[in-house]
């Protein structure tokens, strides 16, 4: 592995291909070495037969072989990503499609500052070792630059303490880059409970009595996420929502302005940003969804020839391969 | 150095919890991290405690409108935090009837239970019931056909709710069965499982490559965003 780093790092002089190549070295040696690993777990014992005494006990495998294909696919898409954030700063221009909701941003901001009424944040009901609570704070940080420069007010009530320190560190950092430290007020960004109807029925009574003119659903929601949308709609308030949760995107769709489905919310980040790193993540995603596309595609054509040829091998066999590529 | 830190800490346990997921002498490293998350989470309790009640403790010293609910907010909070904490009504563990508060805050007769079972679980529910009138009006706004689309889902909607109740069964059961899978509950069932089981895939396998991208952009610290800038 470390001739192999050093030849890939005399051939990529410059720095980004430095990590790319150290990057590389090390999903193949960990794909090489997962393979080989659980090769030996599944054929060979672990303990030389020939020495072993009845007294020898297995150790733990090094490598969980039940989960060789999601690693593999960690480390494809990891390269793919990897790859991709290069290319971008390398300068190759990456084109993004229009996501509705995000350049609705800066004008949904702007209709709460015309209107001299509050902008609401809800980073969901989760705490920060949820993903999702991650890429709502991400999404915070944005708005609350936004909000800064119109000199906006933004609340943002919690439902964990964790996420509520988190949020503030966020929002005084927004107002920092912003320019405008004293504008920032830590009251702003409180801590309600962690039980979820005691929350919903803070924010709710909070949004009838203030009626903010922007409200921002970003993280992780279950059964409030109608409630906090149909509210927000009695108000007269714009909505834009982004979870993950497939079982609460509908009520989002059908009752707030904008809704990020999905992979555009973890994608929000990114294309706010604007920064070719960041944007080449998006082209690395896009990578893994072409091959789970290819693969969608083998598979279907595969299975349609069984159906109709029963006993063809050759869609037998693949689609076994395909089962194994697909850790089933 | 404020950032450098906390990213470092997330790039350092992010991989160490991805590792344990599959080298199983990793395992313990990962829940060693998962052990300080709760310990951390357990100490931002306290500033969350902190929060509420300077929050609440403001509003009455300013006489905001409203004030009386924060009174009823602190009393309660108050009144929770020391039958809680003081364990009142609950006897003693029977494997150590010697230590006063070794029984459990979820033992039944407790008072601690009593307000759970009496007081939170009815607030809680009627929270949840305002959901029924909230899905009816999203439902009535939504399925306006006021356009091809809005018509699509009106029209799907209409053969699903049918297809889950007995009108369907009583609209549609005479259909002979060269036509059966005309019949309201099948074309329900072939709605949910062919249309809506397609649709839904798409969406996880998005949110996935999603989550995997976020987590990359993390662990590289590519994406410093959640940390407040970009500049470190």
């Amino acid at each position: 592995m470390r001739i192999t780093h050093k030849i890939l790092c005399r051939i990529f002089t410059n720095h980004s291909w430095k990590c790319v190549a150290t990057f590389l070295c090390m999903a193949m040696c960990c794909a090489s070495a997962s393979a080989l690993l659980s090769s030996c777990i599944s054929n060979a014992p672990l303990v030389d037969t020939a020495i072993a005494t009845p007294t020898t006990t297995t150790a733990p495998p090094w490598f969980n072989s039940e989960k060789t294909a999601l690693f593999l696919w960690i480390v494809f898409i990891g390269a793919a990503v990897t790859v991709s954030v290069w290319l971008a700063k390398s300068g190759r221009p990456i084109r993004i499609r229009r996501i509705a909701a995000l350049e609705a941003v800066d004008n949904a901001v702007g209709r709460a500052t015309e209107m001299g009424r509050s902008i609401l944040f809800v980073p969901g009901i989760q705490d920060m070792d949820n993903i999702q609570t991650v890429a709502g704070l991400t999404m915070l940080g944005r708005v609350a630059k936004t909000a800064a420069e119109y000199d906006a007010t933004i609340e943002v009530p919690t439902c964990r303490s964790l996420v509520m320190e988190a949020a503030r560190d966020t929002v005084r950092a927004s107002y920092l880059s912003a320019g405008r430290a004293d504008g920032f007020s830590a009251d702003r960004i409180t801590y309600i409970t962690d039980d979820q109807f005691g929350y919903v029925a803070h924010v709710v009574g909070s949004m009838v009595r203030e009626k903010p003119a922007t409200c921002f659903y970003m993280g992780c929601f279950f059964a409030e996420s109608l409630i906090f949308a149909e509210t927000g709609n009695a108000i007269g308030a714009i909505q834009i929502a982004g979870t993950a949760e497939s079982s609460q995107l509908p009520f989002f769709v059908a009752a707030c302005d904008y809704t990020l489905i999905g992979e555009e919310f973890f994608a929000a980040s990114a294309y706010l940003s604007g920064e070719p790193a960041q944007l080449g993540t998006l082209r690395g995603q896009d990578v893994g969804k072409f091959a789970v596309v290819v693969l969608i595609a083998l598979g279907v054509l595969a299975s349609t020839i069984l159906v109709m040829a029963p006993n063809t091998a050759a869609a037998v066999w693949f689609l076994d391969v395909l089962q194994k590529v697909l850790g089933g | 150095m404020k950032r450098i830190i906390p990213m470092w800490i997330a790039i350092i346990g992010g991989f160490a919890m991805m590792l344990s997921s599959f080298i199983p002498l990793a395992e313990s490293a990962g829940e060693m991290f998962a052990d300080v998350f709760n310990v951390v989470a357990a100490i931002a309790f306290v500033l969350g405690a902190g929060s509420l009640a300077k929050q609440h403790l403001e509003k009455l010293s300013r006489r905001d409108a409203g004030w009386g609910y924060s009174i009823i907010t602190l009393g309660s909070f108050l009144i929770t935090l020391f039958i809680g904490m003081l364990k009142i009504g609950i006897h003693p563990n029977p494997s150590f009837p010697q230590a006063a508060y070794s029984g459990s805050n979820d033992a039944e007769g407790s008072a601690w239970s009593w307000i759970y079972e009496y007081m939170i679980t009815p607030l809680t529910s009627t929270m949840f019931a305002l959901l029924a009138f909230f899905v009816a009006s999203a439902a009535f706004r939504a399925f306006r056909a006021k356009n091809t689309e809005a018509i699509l889902l009106l029209g799907t909607a209409f053969i699903v709710l049918l297809g889950r109740t007995f009108a369907g069964v009583v609209l549609t059961g005479w259909f002979p069965d060269w036509a059966s899978g005309l019949r309201l509950e099948n074309l329900s069932i072939y709605v949910m499982q062919v249309f809506n089981t397609a649709g839904n895939r798409a969406i996880m396998i998005g949110i996935a490559l999603g989550v995997a991208a976020t987590g990359l952009r993390i662990l590289f610290g590519i994406d410093r965003s959640w940390l407040g800038g970009g500049d470190a």
